[in-house]
This record gives C-alpha cells, sequence and structure tokens, in this order.
C-alpha cells in the first residue's frame, strides 16, 4: 500500500508521558535522528523537580519537545503540531498547548476509570467528544508493543517499558525520520543485556511498520533538510557546550582546569561532563558544600589553574563571599550559574533569568564582576571561552549566566574553527616589577598593568616574588594591609575602573535592523535570543520594522549601548524576570525602556512577543 | 617521640639548594598581635623550623581563615593567602589538589576552624588531602574582643554569655579521630622544643595532619593552660604521647601505638581530658598511612592520560554523531 507522502517546511513534536515512560530518552533519539537528516531544529526538554513523581499525576508528567523545520529556526515552537501522549495525565497537562487541527496519538491503555480519575479527568476525553478539534489517534501502544516483542519473554513490565521505543518508531516513519542512529543506539545501550535490546530494536521496527500498514495513518510527511552554511555540525545541549568552551579554554589557556562544584540542578551534567575529561588535565572536585566548591576552585586558580565553579541560583548565595574574595585577590575565576525559577529552592528544573542583579549586586562592599551570557545552546561553548579570557587577561571572577532552557535544550552547532577563538594568554609574572628608591627590585602583586589594570598573576614555585595576598584592604601596588582612608578609596575605584575597561576588548553592540526604518528596539540577553528573533522575523514578514540587538556582556555593558538605545523611539526589553535588566538601563543611562516580562518557568513564545511588539509598533504610528 | 613511618609529605616538593636560616623566613610586615600573645612563640617555632625542611621557600604557601591566628601569613616569607572565615582547608584542597609541588600549610583557630569552618574541616580530614592543619586553640574569639568559642568551657562568662555559657565543647582532637584522620596531634605554644617536634612530624605526613596548639590569649582568657605550664602541675597532668613508649596514669599503664589502624584507642585517649584537664595528652595521637585524596586525583589523571592517550579537542568536541553540509544554501 503506496502512503500519500505531503511535505511540510516545519513541524512541532510533543512527546509526553510519566517520568518512568522515557519521555526524554524518546526526544533525545528522535532529535538524532533529526540532526542526521539535516533539519535545523531546536528542542526544549520539560521534566518535574521529583526523580520519580507519583505514576498517572500531572506532577509526574516529563514531556520532550522538538521543534524542525526545513529553514533556519530559533526557538523550539510555541503550540505543538503533534502531541504523543503515554497515559490520561500527559495527555491532560499538554492539551491546552495544542492548536486546533493539531494531531495527538494517544497510548489508550492506561485510560482506565482509576487513571482517569487520578489524572483529573471526569469522563473518558478519548469518548466524550472535548477532542473534536484535533486530529485525534487513540492507538493502544502498550498492548502493541508487548505483542510485538513476546518472543523475548520479558515480564509484563520489562515489556512495556520499551513502549516508548514503539512510540518513536511509529513518529520516526510519520516524519521520514533516518533511523540507523537509533539502532546503533539501542544495539550499543543495551549490549550487555541482549534481550533488552532485541526487545527494545524489535519495538522501534514495529512501531514504523505499524505506520506504514495500519490505515490509520494515511499520510506520512517530509520536511526537507534545511539549507545550512558549509561546514560539520553536531547537536549540542547548552550544558555540553558549556563544558567543552571551558575545555578549549583550558587548552588554549595551558592552565588546567580545575572544577570544584557541589551538584545542583540544573548545572550538574557540567560536572558530570567535566569527570570524564581527565585526560584533558581537567581536575573535578566533588566538594562538601557549595562554599567548598568555589574555595577549591580559587586555591587552585591561586596555584595556576583555570579556576571554575558551577552551580545555580541558590549556591550563587552561597559562594558570594568568596566571590568577593576573588574580586579582593584579583585572581581568574569563572562562576558558572546555571539559572532556574527562585527564590530559595523555587524551582529547580525550570527556566529563569532572575540572577542578573545577584550577580550583579550580590556582595557586601563594592564587588564588581564581569558577566556574560550565553544565548542559545550552542552559544554556551563560545560564552565560556570569553568567560575564561576576560577572567584570565583582567584577573577576576566572571560570571558565566546559563539558564535551564539553555542547558537541557539542544540545536545543531556548527563545530568552532578551534584557531580562530580568541588567544588566552596568562602570562604569569616570572620576575619583580618594582625598583625602590635606593635601587632594589621588589614584586609589587598589585602594581597594574595600564592599559587593562591588571595585577600580575605570580604562582607558587615562582622564585623571589613570594607574596601575601588577603581579604583586607591592600596598599596600592605594594599590596600590605593598608586601613588608609584614600588608599581605599583609590583601591575600590580602580577595581570598578579595572573592570570597566574590559568593554574595551569587547566590541560595540550590533543592531540587526535590515531596513534601517526601524523606530522599535527589541534589547534582550541570554537565552530569550530564539523566541525574540523568531518574533522579529515574522514582524518583518509581515512588512514592520522592527531592529533587534542581544547582549552578550552585562557586565560591562558595550561601549555604544547608550547611543543604540537612544536611535530608537522605543525600546522594548524581555526578560524571564521581573525587568532586572531593563532597571540597569535605566539606572546606567536614563533611558525609560520598556519591560515585558514573565517568570513562568517556560521561555517566551514567539507569538506572545510577536503579539507585543506589533502593538507596541502600533502605538508608536497612533 | 618517634615518627619512623615512611610518609614522605614532602616528596614532591623542590628543595632549597643553599641552607636557609629563620630570617630568611621573616616577611617586611610588622608583627600586629597583643603583647604576650601565644601566637607570637608560634611564629618564632615556625620561622625557627621552616628552614630546617630544606625546602625551596616559594614552594611552601601557607593559607588562613580569619581570627587573630589567621594573621600568620603575612608574616612568613613564603606565598600565602588570608582569605575568608573558615574556608582556608577548602581553598588549600584546590591548591594542593593542583600542585603537588607545594607545601601546603592551614594556619587557623577554635573559632574558624571549629564553628563557621567545621563542615571543611571534617571533610579535610576526611578526604585526607595533603596539608598541615595548625589549628592554634585560645578557647575564645580574640579577634571580635572576647565571646566564647567552640572549644570555651561550660558556663563561661564572656561578653556574649553575661551568665555564663550552656554550650558543650569540642574537643578537637576527639573531632579530628572521629573524622579518621590520619594524622592528629597536640602541643602547647610554651614548650618549643615539644611543638617543634610535632610540626616536623606533621609536615612529613601525607595527607592531612591536624595539630592542636593550646595557645594563651592573655587579653581574653589570659591563663586558659596555666595548669598545663605550671612547671610542679604540668608534671601530673600532662600525659605525653610517644609511639612505642609507655604511658602511664595513676595504676594504669600502656604502651601507645599512634599507628593502629583503628582509631578507637586513639579515641579513648582523647577522651582523658574531661574537661577538668586533669589529664591531658600531648603528642601523637595518631599516625597512619591511608591514600591521599589529591595523590589519587592526579594518578586518575595520569592514567587516563596513558590508557586513552592525550586529550585530542577536536575529537572531543565533534563527539560520534556529526553530519557535513558540504553546499552553501543556494
Ligand atoms: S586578642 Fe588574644 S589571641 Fe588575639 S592577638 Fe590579642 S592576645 Fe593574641
Amino acid at each position: 500500500m503506496a502512503k500519500q507522502v505531503k511535505q511540510l517546511d516545519r513541524v512541532i513534536i510533543r512527546f509526553a508521558g510519566d517520568s518512568g515512560d522515557g519521555m526524554q530518552l524518546t526526544g533525545d533519539r528522535f532529535t538524532h535522528e533529526t540532526a542526521a537528516f539535516g533539519n535545523d531544529l531546536s528542542t526544549l526538554p520539560n521534566f518535574p523537580a521529583e526523580i520519580r513523581a507519583p505514576a498517572g499525576t500531572l506532577p509526574g508528567v516529563s514531556s520532550f519537545q522538538l521543534h524542525f523545520a526545513d529553514h533556519d529556526i530559533l526557538t523550539p515552537g510555541d503550540a505543538p503540531d503533534v502531541l504523543v501522549a503515554m497515559n490520561p495525565a500527559a495527555l491532560r497537562a499538554n492539551t491546552k498547548d495544542l492548536a486546533a487541527g493539531a494531531t495527538i496519538i494517544v497510548d489508550t491503555h492506561d485510560f482506565t476509570a482509576r487513571n482517569l480519575t487520578r489524572a483529573g479527568y471526569a469522563a473518558n476525553p478519548l469518548e466524550d467528544g472535548s477532542l473534536d478539534k484535533f486530529s485525534l489517534h487513540s492507538v493502544d501502544l502498550t498492548a502493541l508493543t508487548v505483542e510485538a516483542i513476546k518472543e523475548f519473554g520479558l515480564t509484563r513490565k520489562d515489556a512495556g517499558r520499551t513502549k516508548n521505543m514503539f512510540a518513536l518508531g511509529l513518529l520516526s516513519w510519520l516524519y521520514g525520520r533516518p533511523v540507523e542512529s537509533t539502532e546503533a543506539y539501542l544495539t550499543k545501550r543495551f549490549a550487555s543485556k541482549p534481550d533488552i535490546r532485541d526487545a527494545n530494536l524489535a519495538a522501534f521496527r514495529a512501531g514504523w511498520n505499524f505506520g506504514e500498514t495500519t490505515e490509520g495513518f494515511a499520510v506520512s510527511y517530509e520536511v526537507k533538510p534545511a539549507p545550512m552554511r558549509v561546514g560539520t555540525y553536531r547537536n549540542i545541549t547548552g550544558n555540553l557546550a558549556l563544558s567543552y568552551g571551558l575545555v578549549t579554554a583550558s587548552v588554549r589557556s595551558r592552565l588546567p582546569l580545575f572544577l570544584g562544584a557541589y551538584p545542583i540542578t540544573p548545572a550538574s551534567d557540567i560536572l558530570h561532563e567535566l569527570s570524564k575529561h581527565k585526560r584533558f588535565g581537567v581536575v573535578t572536585f566533588q566538594a562538601e558544600d557549595e562554599i567548598a566548591g568555589i574555595g577549591a576552585a580559587l586555591g587552585a586558580s591561586f596555584g595556576g589553574s583555570l579556576g571554575v565553579t558551577t552551580t545555580s541560583g541558590p549556591g550563587i548565595a552561597l559562594k558570594s563571599e568568596t566571590i568577593g574574595l576573588a574580586v579582593s585577590l584579583e585572581l581568574p575565576l569563572i562562576v558558572v550559574d546555571v539559572q532556574r525559577g527562585g527564590p530559595s529552592t523555587g524551582l529547580p528544573t525550570r527556566t529563569e533569568q532572575s540572577d542578573l542583579l545577584q550577580a550583579m549586586f550580590g556582595r557586601n562592599g563594592e564587588a564588581p564582576v564581569a558577566i556574560v551570557a550565553p544565548q542559545s545552546p550552542g552559544d554556551c561553548f563560545d560564552a565560556a571561552v570569553e568567560a575564561a579570557r576576560i577572567a584570565v587577561t583582567y584577573r577576576t571572577p566572571v560570571m558565566l549566566l546559563s539558564d535551564g532552557y539553555l542547558a537541557n535544550g539542544s540545536e545543531p552547532w556548527q563545530l568552532p574553527d578551534l584557531d580562530n577563538l580568541p588567544t588566552i594568554d596568562p602570562a604569569f609574572a616570572t620576575a619583580a616589577n618594582h625598583e625602590t628608591e635606593v635601587g632594589d627590585r621588589e614584586f609589587w602583586p598589585y602594581k597594574r598593568d595600564p592599559e587593562t589594570l591588571a595585577r600580575p598573576w605570580a604562582i607558587p614555585g615562582t622564585p623571589d616574588l613570594e607574596h601575601r595576598v588577603g581579604g583586607l584592604e591592600k596598599a596600592d601596588g605594594h599590596g600590605s594591609i593598608s586601613y588608609d582612608p584614600t588608599n581605599h578609596d583609590l583601591m575600590v575605584r580602580t577595581r570598578q575602573a579595572k573592570i570597566d575597561r574590559i568593554a574595551d576588548s569587547i566590541g560595540p553592540l550590533e543592531v540587526d535592523d535590515p531596513s534601517g526604518q526601524a523606530r522599535l528596539l527589541v534589547l534582550g540577553w541570554g537565552s530569550t535570543y530564539g523566541p525574540i528573533g523568531a518574533a522579529c522575523r515574522r514582524l518583518r514578514r509581515h512588512g514592520l520594522d522592527v531592529a533587534q540587538a542581544h547582549l552578550r556582556h552585562l557586565n560591562p555593558f558595550p561601549s555604544n549601548l547608550g547611543e543604540v538605545l537612544r536611535r530608537y523611539d522605543r525600546v522594548v526589553v524581555p526578560e524571564m524576570n521581573l525587568g532586572q535588566l531593563g532597571l540597569l538601563l535605566r539606572a546606567k543611562y536614563l533611558v525609560d525602556v520598556i519591560g515585558y516580562t514573565q517568570v513562568r518557568g517556560l521561555p517566551f513564545t514567539a507569538t506572545e512577543l510577536e503579539a507585543v511588539f506589533t502593538t507596541t509598533i502600533e502605538e508608536l504610528h497612533r | 617521640m618517634t615518627t619512623n613511618l615512611p610518609t614522605p609529605g614532602l616528596r614532591d616538593v623542590p628543595t632549597a639548594e643553599t641552607p636557609m636560616t629563620r630570617k630568611d623566613f621573616a616577611s617586611d610586615q610588622e608583627v600586629r598581635w597583643c603583647p604576650g600573645c601565644g601566637d607570637y612563640i608560634i611564629l618564632a617555632a615556625v620561622q625557627g623550623f621552616l628552614p630546617t625542611l630544606g625546602l625551596r621557600k616559594e614552594n611552601i604557601v601557607f593559607v588562613s581563615g580569619i581570627g587573630c591566628s589567621s594573621r600568620f601569613p603575612y608574616y612568613l616569607e613564603t606565598y600565602g593567602m588570608h582569605s575568608i572565615h573558615g574556608r582556608a582547608p577548602a581553598i588549600a584542597t584546590g591548591l594542593a589538589t593542583a600542585r603537588p609541588d607545594l607545601s601546603v600549610w592551614v594556619v587557623t583557630g577554635d573559632g574558624d576552624a571549629l564553628s563557621i569552618g567545621g563542615n571543611h574541616l571534617i571533610h579535610a580530614l576526611r578526604r585526607n588531602v595533603n596539608l598541615t592543619i595548625l589549628l592554634f586553640n585560645n578557647r575564645i574569639y580574640g579577634l571580635t574582643k572576647g565571646q566564647y568559642s567552640p572549644t570555651s568551657e561550660p558556663g563561661k562568662i564572656t561578653k556574649s554569655t553575661p551568665m555564663g555559657s550552656v554550650d558543650r565543647p569540642f574537643n578537637p582532637v576527639s573531632l579530628a579521630l572521629g573524622a579518621e584522620a590520619t594524622f592528629v596531634a597536640r602541643t602547647l605554644d610554651s614548650d618549643r622544643a615539644h611543638l617543634t617536634e610535632v610540626l616536623q612530624a606533621a609536615a612529613s605526613h601525607r595527607g592531612t595532619s591536624l595539630v592542636e596548639i593550646y595557645q594563651n590569649c592573655p587579653i581574653f582568657n589570659d591563663g586558659a593552660f596555666d595548669v598545663l605550664k605550671d612547671k610542679e602541675q604540668a608534671e601530673a597532668r600532662l600525659v605525653r604521647l610517644e609511639h612505642g613508649k609507655p604511658v602511664r596514669i595513676g595504676e594504669r599503664e600502656w604502651i601507645h601505638d599512634a599507628h593502629a589502624d583503628d582509631p578507637s584507642r586513639a579515641f579513648e585517649i582523647s577522651r582523658l581530658d574531661d574537661g577538668t584537664m586533669a589529664h591531658v595528652p600531648i603528642g601523637i595521637f595518631r599516625q597512619v598511612e591511608r591514600p591521599t585524596y589529591d595523590d589519587q586525583v592526579r594518578s586518575q589523571l595520569t592514567s587516563a592520560a596513558a590508557t586513552q592517550g592525550e586529550g585530542d579537542l577536536d575529537a572531543l568536541i565533534a563527539g560520534s554523531d556529526t553530519w557535513t553540509v558540504s553546499h552553501a544554501p543556494s
């Protein structure tokens, strides 16, 4: 039976099930198949904070959304075109996000009266007509799977577990995905358990065949590969790209990488990843607490390592005192904050951008640090290299503000040309740098480079440069303890000036304003880049002029930022907080920027931003 | 005192070509403790003892926290860091792990190590990082002008406890032994010979050495250890521990075994002082060999490079699932 193949330019699929149903794995495999096929893609995993919330309940639902297209895309998509729901709770939790006409593929196996009640359904939605506006495929995926793999003699429970591979096979057929990478993956993953391996492979193929043979699915779809720049690509998540950026910075600077970290969601994967790269000389120290994590990293920096600590907002709160010490010692240190919903424990697995002011000001005294932020999962690589460049060149702690969406989201990433990355030169001090009045040569640990204002970095083991540093105020130049009021005033201003000077090395903020006619500028930072960019494209397709700029450096700001802000009649700043960048911009530039904010734990949708920008432009032209 | 175990704490630290003197280790900073403070004696002992290690002084680092004793690094002509309250063991752990060629020392006090930094202390001891920790115990907060500390005796009247402290104190040696520290000793600021001998053994121990030093604070807790310093009383009260030598208290007598794998006996000895200082053991309670954290971390790096080859950055970044686009978009 030859089936019809329909062309689409883009599709958004969401896999949803119980947290034990393997939805993250299913999504991840579909992503790999899609990447191998050559579509552009963007993903959004969404899972509960509990490892195994009670089965069949709404809090236990885990989902993975994937947007793929035959053209360049920027976000995981707003409303799914296809929902794969493995139980009543997954259906209930996700139906509200679907556009009318969306396809729902639902595993009917668990639609018992008990499970319906547990999910909060009064009646069976598959039968009461409430899903009529969707294209509904009710299939007992579990029963089909169990039947397909009965020859392997698995327990019913183990057999049921492979239903996610049946679903993956079905979706792979529906969208013409190449299956080789998933088959290879399953073969390797379950190499030591031949029964499980064979059952998963059989379930996967059975799902594919089911799509091909059943009459329920009359059409399959084709989404052509996206044209991309010439190069070699891979799919990558933000936490992985960030880890690779750190290793790269270590190799390029020839500074051994030392990570001191305490496990915390959603940053732990960086610790896991870096712990695999011992052959690069990477030391990972899983500390007794957040404070020891950064303390050990700072100790390693003092000894000439590239010291890094990774955490999320609650961890930053604990590390604040040590960040202040690093400001005072003027040693390189990279502090990675993978932001999540706050305050306090907040929403551990959900994204937010609400640590910007904590990064900026969350310390006692005048304690400025540099702040950089990545704008997409792949960009976490470049942002990490940039953080290292600033930290090493300026002898300063640098905050790298990623977030939960970047950390776990993924996209195709063109492999970087390592030779084109910035140089990172530790330029260790090797000799005395000061001559006394009587002609003696001395080492002055706080005698600065006149251009960068960075102090010399003399590491233990260097003869004749023995010196002491500490958190007490130091005399300018000589570095001994000083309580002198004028000296303190000078040192506070000098540390600030040093951070300000970083702006000389970062180049101007570039504005994307294709027509040059825009009166509205949208300014963002961090992970909002995708939805802002997607919304701006939509506006331009509708013939509206809009300018977009995105900040990589939050402290210091690029030198031309004030001029850019004043160039436009209106500046809108979308943020996943209550307007923290907006506050800084208003304070610094006296520009009346307009915030558009939400803290729902999920990225902005392009649709909502499109509406906000359109309204703003309409107001401007009124 | 015998320290016959082959515990080469300083094995990887380069040695000086020419012998050095005490003066080589004195920095240009004016020492600013109160007159008569026990810290002076300890500083003099350390400055006098460091040259005997024969190390290059640029390979010695002192890390401290906050408190009177934590000013120590400023007065030594080595590398040093005066850090923040309680965190010195964590900072030193990073440094010692990254740099096997350094002799890393932590100087701390009873408040710094046992109150605000208690967590870092026990974890350093548990991990057995190659560090030497000098814990100056004056049983009071000096720098903040006289509040009771986690080693102050119950009922102590201080500025913050006008009706007497109701806290139960730590015995630092018991605490360290509870954390299964591999080297635990106690000594006195007033007994320079004993202090030097203990420091020597601590420095040559590979792993975390904890040395509790009873230190007099003449300003806020003067005479806290006088009963151990008074010649007549001291003989009756001090219980001198030397490995392999007999120890006698009244009727009881036993041969001290600092090398016993099980810390229970050493712990029992640490409990001889019931808080009254009737019997105060000094010397090395425990000195055993156990692989150090930092040595094991570094050996994992070496073996990863040996079995998998040195890291290849291009291969790492590419991973196993790449695809190539060879035509520019039309
Ligand atoms: S307060 Fe006590 S411990 Fe501190 S310096 Fe003065 S005498 Fe020494």
